[in-house]
């Protein structure tokens, strides 16, 4: 064993690069719930952000536009997701279940010509003398932009949530959509708009796995994450701190049970693999026996202003 | 899990509504199923690269279907038995972890034939087979061995089975022998699939000095990974993964499975088919090695392809003692070839490696 070759600024360095996608799309996801909205299509948005970002940074040569691609691709495989359970009333986990599938369908169909190419990545931010300093430079200051873009998000989502106007009316229409509706406020406007606030994220996550972590297109490339960024908002109780502190415990164990056996150290992967599902059960015991439910009371409910 | 019942069990809806069953004098059905997705660029494409060379073999005379991502376990029971129920004459099922499942349908059902890749437990209608990739590794054991230059080789591996220990076995004797100094750092992922977890397994191998990584998982994503780090080569995996030539990769390990299938499938239409263990290797043509590109000097490249003549003439067996297990007790004698019994078993690991093998 030689643990000794562990280092920890790298470590923590790079578990903030593999948690980026799931906390991009948790954020959203979180963000969708709090309007009342159950969309289960995580996975589906975040594979055709995948693949579009990665479509759009080949052909016009920059991630940053691939980026913008896959945002604008989430949110647009959001908006069927938003005209189904909006206006047509249909059911929130059917229509999120459907969404996925036909999220891994469309993008599998869309990325075959993208095998095995390679697209333009994410340079890292140059922060010149901030990325000298030991251990918190490398750390803090050595990452790609999204890093950055993505906890400057946490912080607005938490603020707009807690501060604004804006953030109260999308708060009233998750907790109570009638009594959001007899104030005068348009509940399916607002809700519209949180989930396209949810796919562009979940977007962005799925490009931030094609782009910069992996960095491919490859069929299914997601395995999953959307599942793990649905987990989290539950296990975050519905708060943007916790899905910042969520995806960084998920994506940690999974970096650290990595580095742990790279480095020869006999731990006992079954146990470190399924860490994150025991501490999200014990985080849930928890907040239930402290009577904290958290859940928005609309969740998953449709909404139709009738009479 | 939940998403991949779903997944499957809506896939195996769609294919029973969607293709009545059967009538006697139609084509031979014949169904696969994958672990993976076909576009893995991997294991599950070499599969149905095979079924493609299957309809074009045949034409109309054997209509093929399949489903992908299919999980190991309780999931592969449903969609096998809806393939069945929509008329399957034969099935394929071309992962490990499918074996109890194929039994469990296989007996439900006695007029369809089954062949499971990989697996170690037959039945009247339930064939096995599988490749000696172990002959592959230790080609490419050789090269790592002889090419790097930390001395230190990172191994991703998927699950704890005989199948990947024979592999980490294989690559490590071979690389042992063309360099003494060289150690094996091995991480296990627990997953056959997953790009982002296996692109974060070979970053980890390479920050702790590895310079050469070899794969028994199915995507590109950790040759992607040793593109970006610079100096670091790795091999195709079950696929030649030529889009990474000439460096990171610098040779593969290939799956050819479509002269099986043909030859299973005429068996079945002959009426000649039947149950067994069918285990070939480079020698028969299901293991190739792709072409090993010129970042590889000269002479390693013609050790290489030496070694690879005579494991396929029969001349040299890879594992051939004097070998030890790894706590020191001798496994074969000088001279002395391990038998397919103890190979197909195997969950040791021999003396010199590092590490324990998870259970």
């Amino acid at each position: 064993m030689d643990l000794a070759t562990i280092q920890p600024a790298i470590l923590i360095a790079s578990l903030m690069v593999s948690s980026t996608p799931i906390l991009l799309a948790a954020l959203g996801e979180m963000v969708v719930e709090r309007a009342g909205v159950l969309n289960l299509g995580v996975e589906g948005m975040m594979i055709t952000g995948a693949v579009s970002g990665f479509a759009v940074a080949i052909n016009s040569g920059s991630p940053a536009l691939g980026f913008l691609g896959a945002a604008a691709a989430g949110a647009a495989l959001s908006l069927a997701f938003a005209v189904l359970t909006q206006f047509l009333l249909s059911n929130h986990v059917a229509t999120g279940l459907a969404l996925t599938l036909a999220g891994l369908g469309l993008s599998a169909l869309v990325g075959k010509p993208y095998e095995g190419m390679k697209a333009p990545t994410l340079p890292k931010l140059d922060l010149g003398p901030l990325a000298e300093i030991p251990f918190l430079g490398r750390v803090l200051f050595s990452h790609d932009v999204m890093v950055y873009a993505s906890l400057a998000l946490v912080a607005a989502v938490w603020a707009v949530l807690r501060f604004t106007r804006a953030g109260l009316i999308l708060r009233a229409v998750g907790e109570s959509a009638e009594a959001a509706h007899a104030l005068g406020y348009d509940v399916v406007r607002v809700r519209v708009l949180a989930i396209l606030f949810g796919g562009a994220l979940a977007g962005l996550g799925g490009a931030y796995i094609s782009l910069v972590r992996v960095p491919q297109w490859t069929e299914g490339m997601t395995a999953g994450a959307g599942w793990i960024a649905l987990a989290i908002v539950v296990f975050a109780s519905w708060r943007a701190g916790w899905v910042l502190v969520g995806a960084y415990l998920f994506g940690g164990v999974t970096v650290l049970q990595l580095n742990l056996q790279a480095a020869g150290a006999a731990v006992p992967v079954a146990l470190l693999s399924a860490a994150p599902y025991l501490v999200t059960i014990l985080v849930l015991v928890i907040i239930s026996a402290r009577g904290l439910q958290g859940a928005p009371a609309a969740l998953g409910r449709s909404f139709h202003a009738s009479g | 899990m939940y998403r991949r019942t779903l997944l499957s069990t809506a896939a195996a809806l769609a294919l029973g509504l969607g293709l009545p069953a059967a009538a006697q004098d139609d084509p031979m059905k014949v169904g696969f199923i994958y672990v993976g997705p076909i576009g893995d660029g991997g294991w599950t494409y070499t599969h149905n690269e095979g079924r493609l060379a299957v309809e074009e073999h045949f034409g109309d005379a054997v209509e093929t279907v399949y489903q992908e991502s299919v999980p190991e376990g309780a999931d592969a029971a449903r969609a096998m038995t809806q393939m069945a129920l929509s008329g399957a004459d034969m099935i394929f099922a071309t992962s490990f972890g499918y074996m109890d499942q194929v039994l469990e349908v296989a007996a439900q059902f006695p007029d369809v034939t089954f062949e499971h890749a990989t697996g170690y437990k037959q039945a009247e209608n339930v064939a096995t087979y599988s490749a000696r990739f172990y002959e592959g590794r230790a080609v490419i054991g050789h090269i790592a061995g002889r090419m790097t230059e930390t001395n230190t080789v990172g191994y991703i591996a998927s699950y704890p089975i005989p199948e990947v220990i024979r592999g980490i076995n294989s690559a490590y004797i071979h690389a042992k022998k063309a360099n003494p100094d060289v150690e094996f750092r091995v991480v296990w992922a627990y997953t056959w699939f997953d790009p982002a977890k296996e692109a974060d397994a070979a970053s980890a191998l390479i920050e702790q000095g590895a310079d050469v990584i070899l794969q028994h998982t199915d995507s590109t994503a950790p040759l992607a990974a040793a593109e970006s780090a610079g100096d670091v080569i790795g091999f195709g995996q079950a696929s030649d993964m030529a889009e990474y030539k000439p460096s990171p990769r610098v040779s593969s390990i290939l799956d050819i499975w479509g002269p099986y299938y043909i030859d299973r499938i005429e068996a079945v239409m002959d009426g000649t088919w039947e149950s067994g263990d069918t285990w070939h290797g480079i020698g028969e043509g299901m293991v190739g090695i792709g072409e090993i590109t010129e970042a590889v000097p000269e002479e390693v490249r013609a050790e290489a392809l030496a070694l690879k003549e005579r494991i396929a003439s029969g001349e040299y067996h890879p594992f051939t003692g004097p070998l030890n297990k790894q706590d020191g007790t001798p496994w074969l004698a000088e001279g002395e070839t391990a038998d397919d019994g103890t190979l197909l078993g195997m969950d040791f690991y021999v003396e010199g490696l590092t590490g324990e093998i998870p259970n």
